[in-house]
């Protein structure tokens, strides 16, 4: 080693139980790999935008045929029930960008067997998920507004005139978003890259249960219960309300945000447990394999 | 090396890990003096990864403590992580992002002080210079092994663990790994434990040698004491006296 610059008289650093630095870190890390690679940046916006122009265009044309009801006569501008369909498909896609954003920085370390590296260094369990939590919000971002944009263009709608709602909206799907990433990934840690499957599948199971696209009334009573234990399902009725009545339910977006802390929680809790099973198991040792 | 007054930098008591009908590491007990090298020697399952994963919390014991730099590592472990580090070939850095930006990522989580200076210092001391904006997946492997010990040194650590640190790398690029990692230990007054195969490594910087079987620890001494007490030649010679079961008896038997 060089006597001119020896790097081993260099300061040594402090213990911080909790630090904003390391969570800065872990998103400046993922940052890297996101401007590192437009492929990764353009599929953000590729299946959102594929769903949107399949539907936005159905929709077009239903109403164009006059068969779609609350339809606009001669197509054009979107009547109510277009309205309603392609804010659910905007939704849901928050939904899903908002899981995923969280599943894909935590993927990027099993693939990259990286995860070891993580957990022998001082970043906390919770800053590790605080600094995915805040990347799903830029990936879903990064997804979704250029598709409002693309929305308002192709099919005159415009989903930010949902106003205050929005927000509340987006709150309640990110947080389930969350609680159902916390999870995969838990089960990913736990059990190996055989499990990531459940990562791309999961949120589909619930698609027709949290009723994305028909009021809960269509459901059978007995999956109206399961229907009603899944904060979507509030989001997606308040969505219907304030876009067909231009009514705000606030009770709706309470009810969902106090199962989604409830969820939040449990899969907090589950996470940590997931965690020390991998450790139990040793699976730790050898992640990526 | 004189590290007869120091407190210990490892101290593993009872150290057990069971795996359903397997038992990889069966109640081991050492300690390690600060400032000293010490190696995790033994055969395939003998228990040296399963061990130093225990140390670093990564696997949890089924019985037994570890105290790391005095810390016990059962409770409140990330309160110590930031004075020690590891390296593995078994686990790697992001390859899409640049050695630098690794370095800076991992200089960041360990809250390193002046970290633009520390990279500089490191790219300097370990010759990452020519490929430090390069993406690491496309460096040689002989160049990843040098970025991992930077990323394994980017906190200055008291206590440094190395999973076999030059597995599959060329005699020169190896013995260039085992000059840092000996600098390092004489300048900074630092703790390495390293598992590792391969014997004239051993021999060359450890003061001491673990040498592990079946999840036992078989012998505990330096490794000239070791090669003395086998009546061997080599450190080699011994590990295969303790791999093949003939143990002391049967080197000493053969010897005569």
């Amino acid at each position: 080693m060089s006597r001119s610059a020896d790097p081993n008289t260099a300061p040594r650093p402090r213990y911080r139980a909790f630090s904003l630095e390391r969570v800065g870190a872990m998103v400046l890390r993922y940052v890297y790999v996101l401007r590192s690679s437009w492929p990764r940046l353009l599929e953000l916006m590729y299946w959102p935008l594929l769903q949107l122009l399949t539907w936005g265009f159905l929709q077009q044309y239903l109403s164009q045929q006059g068969g779609a009801p609350g339809a606009s006569p001669g197509g054009g501008a979107l009547g109510t029930a277009g309205r309603v369909l392609l804010g659910s498909v905007l939704l849901w896609e928050v939904l899903v960008r908002g899981q995923l954003g969280f599943n894909m920085s935590f993927l990027e370390e099993m693939w990259s067997r990286n995860m070891a590296n993580l957990l022998i260094s001082p970043l906390s369990r919770l800053e590790l998920v605080l600094s995915m939590l805040s990347m799903s919000v830029l990936r879903m971002l990064v997804s979704i507004v250029p598709i409002t944009v693309l929305a308002i263009f192709f099919f005159d709608y415009n989903l930010w005139s949902l106003g205050v709602g929005l927000g509340a909206f987006f709150v309640n799907l990110l947080m389930t978003g969350w609680a159902l990433a916390i999870l995969t990934s838990g089960l990913v840690l736990r059990n190996g890259m055989g499990a990531e499957g459940l990562v791309w599948s999961m949120m589909f199971v619930l698609m027709p249960l949290c009723c994305v696209f028909y009021p809960v009334s269509v459901l059978p009573s007995f999956l109206q219960r399961v229907a009603w234990v899944l904060p979507p399902t509030y989001v997606f009725e308040g969505m219907r309300a304030l876009s067909a009545q231009q009514v705000f339910r606030s009770d709706l977006m309470l009810q969902a945000f106090a199962i989604n802390v409830v969820l939040l929680s449990l899969a907090g809790v589950a996470f940590a447990q997931l965690v020390d099973g991998a450790r139990r198991s040793g699976s730790l040792m050898s992640i990526g394999e | 090396m004189n590290t007869l007054a120091r407190p210990d930098a490892v101290r593993a008591e009872g150290l057990t890990k069971q795996y359903q009908a397997a038992r990889a590491v069966d109640g081991i007990s050492f300690s390690i003096p600060q400032g000293s090298i010490t190696a995790l020697l033994g055969g395939n399952g003998a228990g040296k990864t399963t061990t130093l994963g225990m140390l670093l919390g990564l696997v949890l014991p089924t019985a037994g403590s570890v105290h790391l730099l005095g810390q016990d590592m059962s409770q409140g472990r990330h309160r110590v992580l930031h004075r020690i580090n590891f390296q593995s070939p078994y686990i790697a850095l992001p390859l899409s992002l640049t050695v630098r930006q690794n370095l800076r990522v991992f200089g960041k989580l360990y809250g390193v002080p002046q970290l633009g200076r520390r990279i500089d210092e490191l790219a300097e001391a370990l010759e990452l210079g020519d490929f430090l904006d390069r993406e690491t997946g496309k460096i040689s492997a002989g160049q990843k092994t040098r970025v991992a010990l930077g990323k394994a040194l980017i906190n200055s650590p008291e206590l440094l663990l190395l999973d076999e640190p030059t597995a599959s790398l060329d005699p020169d690029t190896g013995d260039w790994i085992r000059t840092q990692l000996e600098n390092y230990r004489r300048t900074r007054g630092a703790t390495l434990l390293l598992a590792s195969h391969n014997m004239l490594e051993v021999e060359r910087l450890a003061d001491d040698v673990i040498m592990l079987k079946a999840g036992r620890i078989v012998d505990h001494a330096a490794p000239s004491a070791l090669i003395q007490k086998y009546g061997r030649e080599t450190l080699e010679d011994v590990f295969l006296d303790v791999a093949r079961g003939r143990g002391l008896a049967g080197a000493q038997a053969e010897t005569t």
